[in-house]
């Protein structure tokens, strides 16, 4: 008896590099709202997995990817991040479809020392989290990056001189207020206006009112989709037509159903797009995904596209990073990251994509804007 | 700018007044009210998104089988949320039906999902008003709830169930020695209250989203509205529901969204704090 306990005892205690396979862990939303994107992570870093495992994987060892749901709670998050770190022992933990469920789980692997990889959550303080020793890293969108590209697209394609904002009312409208506010100021500009609306509003007349009164000539929104589509509405009773540069909000659902025909008139950010000419990456990964998943016959299944992209370069990026660790130490491999060079990957060919300065691998050079064409998400002037 | 203000005031008003008119018939009859009303919208435009889009049904069918589910969902709050509390004089039902609400909110969130719908405009068309659209739905909102408060109005005035109702609330011991069903009356509100909830939840629809959390706010308005307009007034609580879908219209129209909530509940503190019956209620005499 005294055996079997010693055993079992050894057994729990077993450092990550005893196991037999190299665990990643991922925490994300797998139930309710956000259940597709969180498929779509899992899909991405599944199809990499599996194409590192059928070159022998990483250090001689097999990857193996371990999920728990966080249901889009903090506190449930930090649950399951707890337990993939210290009972699971993953090698690098990803995760946080939710910017809160992510700045809830920063503490815990700054502290613990294991790498923290965020495939979606654009929250800006996800990375810079302000911590010494920082183990946070990212391959998404930024809130602070997106509001320069979403100020730089106004300009280079409508041309928008005088823009006002329409923001939900939450942390994230305020977080993406705070970033346009510095990107119109960085160029010597100011909004037109700055609107809120509750994410249960049914009529946004009276705000767009306002911006129009003040000689708004394009509008930033942030609001996910429903909210999104409240506005889209209250542009159409108005008969105003300004062009709508959008955060990825009307990508999380189901937007053109929701708003209706002049859904397509939003144009959003998104990192990446399976639609048109794709790179030997893009068709590769393409592929695996179709023959992975039944129901993936073309780039329109693919959704959201940004959550499988993030997530499969990422991956492959933590491979390189394990690899250039030498070993599954969480502050060799945080060291690893800032050792990967050039690699050609499927949102673009990173060069040098992570320093001990910044730790967000994609940036406003990297962005695609889309637009909704009946209920898929394509390039903005793919379709004619 | 005012005129849209308004337009868009008088739409939302009339939504909150409709919403509102279900706490004025309970409260007639039992000086009780179900706090959850916003969950009640919310199983209108669910049941009847259920019936009509997934299911195909024709929209009349959808509808007439929702209000008559949420009928029997008023029943339902009435007998396990209110009535074993009210029996024994325990105000405990005002917890009781705003947890039997988010039991009804979160049962909704599992079997039809996070995901909000988009709800099919079944009144194509409107006319254009000082440059706004206003769709006939929008229009047919605030017809309905003053049609309704008529109604109300003039039953609980002019018909024998309508004095029946108001006998209960005055003396349910004397009424019930009258011959009338006390029990019976107040389910019956109940029902009715929850009915008129589904019904503005089902007008409501096309106009927002379908989803679980989509009357929890709508929910808070118009139980502002109601206490506002004088609780046992039909007439005083849609007027009350205009007034505060036009002072919140006119504040972010011309205040800015900033200030819409902080202002529009300071109004209604500020308007109770002057007249404590409500603006359009009547201080009731309470005979010892």
């Amino acid at each position: 008896m005294k055996k079997i306990l010693l055993l079992l005892a050894a057994l729990a205690a077993q450092p990550a590099w005893a196991q037999d396979t190299i665990k990643i862990g991922l925490v994300t939303a797998l139930s309710g709202q956000s259940a597709r994107a969180g498929e779509a992570i899992t899909r991405g870093m599944q199809v990499a997995i599996d194409e590192l495992n059928a070159k022998g994987g990483v250090l001689g060892k097999k990857l193996e990817l371990v999920r728990r749901d966080d249901e889009a709670t903090p506190a449930k998050g930090v649950i399951a991040a707890r337990e993939l770190l210290f009972k699971e022992k993953v090698a690098v933990l990803f995760g946080g479809l939710d910017t809160p469920v992510s700045l809830a789980i920063v503490p815990i692997v700054n502290e613990g020392k294991i790498p923290f990889m965020g495939p979606w959550a654009a929250g800006t303080p996800i990375t810079k989290n302000g911590a010494k020793d920082n183990y946070v890293f990212r391959v998404s969108a930024v809130d602070e990056i997106v509001d320069k590209a979403m100020l730089q697209y106004s300009q280079k394609t409508f041309g928008a001189k005088n823009c006002g904002m329409i923001l939900v009312n939450n942390p994230w409208g305020e977080s993406n207020e705070k970033g346009l506010t510095a990107a119109l100021s960085a160029k010597g500009m100011k909004p037109a206006g700055i609107e809120k609306f509750e994410g249960n509003d049914v009529d946004v007349v009276p705000q767009l009112t306002r911006l129009k009164q003040a000689g708004a000539d394009c509008l930033f929104l942030v609001g996910n989709v429903g909210p999104s589509a409240q506005v889209v509405k209250s542009l159409d009773r108005m008969g105003w037509k300004p062009p709508v540069v959008s955060h990825w909000g009307p990508a999380g659902g189901r937007f053109t159903e929701l708003a209706g025909p002049s859904a397509k008139q939003v144009h959003f950010v998104q990192t990446y797009s399976f639609f048109g000419k794709l790179s030997p990456v893009g068709e590769k990964v393409m592929k695996a995904l179709m023959a992975k998943y039944p129901d993936v016959k073309g780039p329109g299944d693919v959704t959201p596209a940004v959550g499988v992209a993030n997530a499969y370069d990422a991956t492959m990026l933590t491979a390189l990073a394990i690899k250039a660790a030498g070993k599954l130490d969480g502050t060799a491999i945080r060291d690893g990251y800032y050792k990967i060079g050039k690699y050609e990957g499927l949102i673009k060919t990173y060069n040098k994509p992570f320093t001990r300065e910044n730790h967000d691998a994609v940036n406003e050079n990297d962005y695609v804007w889309t637009q909704f064409i009946d209920n898929q998400i394509v390039p903005v002037g793919m379709h004619k | 700018m005012l005129a849209s203000a308004l337009l868009t005031g008088l739409g939302l008003g009339s939504m909150y007044g409709l919403l509102a008119l279900g706490f004025y018939i309970t409260y007639s009859v039992s000086s009780t009210v179900n706090f959850a009303q916003g969950s009640s919208m919310m199983l209108g435009a669910v049941l009847a998104y259920t019936f009509s889009v997934r299911l195909g049904w024709p929209l009349t069918a959808a509808a007439g089988l929702a209000l008559a589910l949420c009928a029997l969902y008023g029943l339902i709050v009435e007998a396990l949320a209110v009535r074993p509390f009210a029996r024994r004089g325990s105000n405990a039902w005002l917890m009781a039906t705003v947890a039997l609400g988010i039991v009804a909110d979160n049962a909704v969130l599992f079997t039809f999902g996070k995901e909000p719908r988009g709800f099919p405009m079944y009144f194509a068309g409107g006319l254009t008003l000082s440059g706004i659209h206003v769709s006939w739905l929008q229009l047919a909102i605030p017809a309905v709830g003053l049609a309704l408060a008529a109604a109300l109005s003039v039953f609980s005035r002019q018909t024998r169930y309508g004095k029946a109702m108001l006998a209960v609330v005055q003396n349910p011991d004397a009424a019930r020695l009258m011959g009338i069903n006390v029990p019976m009356v107040i389910a019956a509100a109940y029902a009715a209250s929850t009915l008129l909830a589904g019904v503005a939840g089902i007008m409501i629809a096309p106009l927002s989203n379908v989803h679980s959390d989509m009357g929890t706010l709508f929910g808070i308005k118009a139980f502002a509205v109601a206490i506002l307009g004088g609780i046992a007034s039909a007439w005083g609580v849609m007027l009350a529901g205009l007034l505060f879908g036009v002072a919140e219209a006119l504040i972010t129209s011309f205040l800015g969204s900033a200030y819409t909530q902080i202002l529009s509940f300071t109004l209604v503190i500020v308007a109770l704090a002057l007249m404590p019956n409500g603006l359009f209620g009547r201080a009731q005499a309470k005979k010892v």
